[in-house]
């Protein structure tokens, strides 16, 4: 890893570099109805839209290697015969300007699905590679409990990270492509005082956390707690709307539906996230329904983020950035379901 | 048009249509001939020998019949008791088809007759509850919305068509709204049916910062307990919840259930702030099946 620190005003230079590209960034979306400032990652066309000093944006940046909808391809039907065309639908590489420690780790999980399996998909594959990231230091809001998820800090997946000391930058760089760009802003290397400061900064970010799931033997607990009354409780309360899943950086499960056009000469397939709390999430072919109770819906979703996925591949699906709670009207927050589950107040 | 239809080389049949209207604005009717950029793909797709609002000559030789619009008076049902002997499919469509609509607001009034001259004044006309088809008829198919999304309607139809299982989402609003990447209403501090409110409609009213009023009905896990909660935690009254869950009709029956909440909680405010006009007696009333 390489080390730089350079001014906070050379970022509006370092933006201006990767303006060629389509840059996406935090910006401002009002506020909430308590006065609360809101976030959202959005196409950004001046430097002074980004808001790098957000809190966390509403929704994840799993959208854009993740459409919520994605034609997969298309069908050219003529009298006996068809035609298909696939596009990856990859076109320009994209820029993400301020990404959070936790997002960078969502992408890294998705990775490990969708990129580094057996059968890698094409679709993700194409937008992923072509992303540039410049990840950003946060400060712990109350939702968040990625610290107990391990993932309150980045180690890859990024081309640059940033850490604001306070009218300088610390910046790691990753990549050649960012070690190049930095090249062309002024950087000093990082002196006793800047790293004194990056110290400072990452001790004083570890006392804010106030939210946090107790991880250890959880997928042993999770297992004997299969039965356990605290789903129904939960369950009860769920709309089964689907909200979690879309707001989460690392729900990636999907339905494909074929449409006949209008016309009957052309066809098309497409990919919608989908969500394990919907009810017609496990409906099969006949009409039989395998999760008809929002309990069960719940649970599972609970099972394949901290159990399943961690005997598959070692590590959680959930990075703790508590956004499902957050977005969840009916309350239910991580922390407190697994809490619940492990028989904790 | 004379030319057979066919998909992958499969002959299909041009099912002759027929479009009717019960008591509604016609809205939903309109919303099809709107559709100008792919209204010759759907007369190429189908036969229309009946649409008294797109055209003259009148047939009642149609294997679908839609039927918008809610049962309002006697001889309604009697057109619809023809219609649906003469077709092979019924759909409903629209709300009001569908579970009475805007007009069944009418139905939260006991008193029908005070309703009758509020509306009419010195000129009555013989009206009664408002019902939906299926309190008459068996519907084969039915096509939600105030007014219906012409997209969806094109969908069905091709699916009808080509012989296609058709489908509608089972989950709520909320799960299309996300997928718009809209900020949640209730956040913004406005009430909203999404969370209950079947989905199909890609959220059109969220995303243009508009809660949702439930046009399309129940989803299939509607949890309305829930939704109560959060509408008074986000400090909404019964009044607006209520409000919203009987405009269109699709939740009656929770309705019925929170009125009486709602007019014991009216009742203990002072006299001078009751909002219930004179001769109006807000209390349940539930619909009869005739």
């Amino acid at each position: 890893m390489i080390f730089k620190v350079f001014k906070n005003q050379e970022l509006a230079r370092l933006h201006e570099l990767l303006a060629v590209n389509i840059v996406v960034g935090p910006v401002a979306k009002g506020n909430d109805r308590n006065g609360k400032p809101l976030y959202d990652f959005d196409v950004v066309y001046d430097f002074n839209e980004l808001a790098l000093d957000y809190t966390q944006t509403v929704h994840s940046p799993k959208r854009f290697v993740l459409p919520y909808q994605e034609t997969l391809s298309t069908f050219a039907v003529n009298r006996k015969d068809w035609e298909k065309h696939v596009d990856f639908n990859v076109y320009r590489p994209l820029v993400f300007f301020g990404m959070h420690a936790c997002d960078i780790n969502a992408l890294n999980k998705l990775d490990l699905v969708l990129a580094q399996s057996t059968y890698p998909n094409p679709y993700y594959m194409g937008k992923r590679k072509n992303l540039f990231i410049i990840g950003i230091d946060c400060k712990p809001e109350p939702q968040c409990f990625c610290r107990s998820m391990g993932t309150d800090s980045a180690i890859h997946g990024f081309d640059v990270f940033l850490t604001d000391l306070g009218g300088k930058y610390f910046a790691e760089i990753l990549s050649a492509t960012a070690f190049d760009l930095l090249g062309q802003i002024s950087c000093q290397d990082p002196s006793a005082k800047d790293l004194a400061l990056y110290k400072q900064a990452t001790n004083g970010k570890n006392k804010h956390y106030t939210a946090q799931v107790e991880t250890s033997d959880l997928t042993k607990i999770l297992d004997l707690e299969f039965e356990s009354p605290a789903w129904d409780y939960w369950g009860e309360k769920c709309l089964s709307c689907g909200t979690c899943a879309n707001v989460c950086p690392t729900c990636y499960c999907y339905g494909v539906e074929e449409h006949v056009d209008l016309d009957l000469q052309h066809a098309s397939k497409t990919k919608s996230l989908h969500s394990c709390n919907l009810i017609d999430f496990a409906k099969v072919a006949g009409g039989h329904n395998f999760r008809p109770t929002s309990a069960s819906r719940l649970k599972y979703r609970y099972y394949h983020k901290h159990r399943g996925f961690v005997e598959a591949f070692e590590e959680s699906l959930c990075v703790g950035c508590g956004r499902c709670g957050t977005a969840c009207l009916a309350d239910i927050t991580p922390p407190e379901v697994i809490a619940s589950v492990r028989g904790k107040e | 048009m004379s030319e057979q239809l066919s998909y992958l080389g499969v002959p299909l049949a041009r099912p002759k249509v027929g479009f009717f209207e019960l008591s509604s604005c016609e809205g939903c009717q309109l919303q099809l001939l709107n559709n100008e950029a792919t209204l010759l793909d759907f007369l190429n797709l189908v036969e229309i020998v009946n649409f008294r609002e797109g055209m003259s000559e009148r047939a009642d030789t149609y294997d679908i019949a839609f039927v918008e619009g809610s049962v309002t008076r006697k001889d309604e049902i009697t057109r619809l008791t023809e219609i649906r002997r003469n077709a092979k499919i019924l759909v409903a469509l629209g709300s009001c088809a569908c579970f009475g609509g805007v007009n069944q607001l009418k139905n939260r009034f006991r008193d029908l007759e005070w309703v009758k001259k509020e509306v009419y004044g010195d000129f009555p006309i013989e009206t009664m509850e408002v019902h939906p088809l299926a309190d008459f008829v068996q519907v084969d198919l039915s096509i939600f919305g105030c007014p219906i999304k012409k997209e969806e309607v094109e969908r069905i139809v091709t699916d009808l068509v080509v012989g296609k299982t058709v489908r509608h989402p089972e989950y709520p609003v909320c799960m299309e709204c996300k997928a718009n990447e809209n900020i949640c209403l209730f956040e913004l501090g406005e009430p909203c049916l999404g969370p209950v409110t079947r989905a199909g409609c890609d959220a059109w009213c969220p995303s243009n910062r508009r809660g949702c009023w439930g046009c399309r009905g129940p989803a299939e896990t509607a949890n309305l307990t829930e939704l109560e909660k959060i509408m008074h935690t986000y400090g909404f009254d019964s009044e607006t919840i209520l409000d919203r869950l009987e405009c269109f009709g699709g939740f009656a029956s929770f309705a019925d259930t929170l009125r009486p909440k709602n007019i014991a909680e009216l009742s203990s405010l002072p006299a001078q702030t009751k909002l219930i006009p004179s001769g109006c007696k807000k209390v349940p009333a539930r619909r009869k099946k005739p």
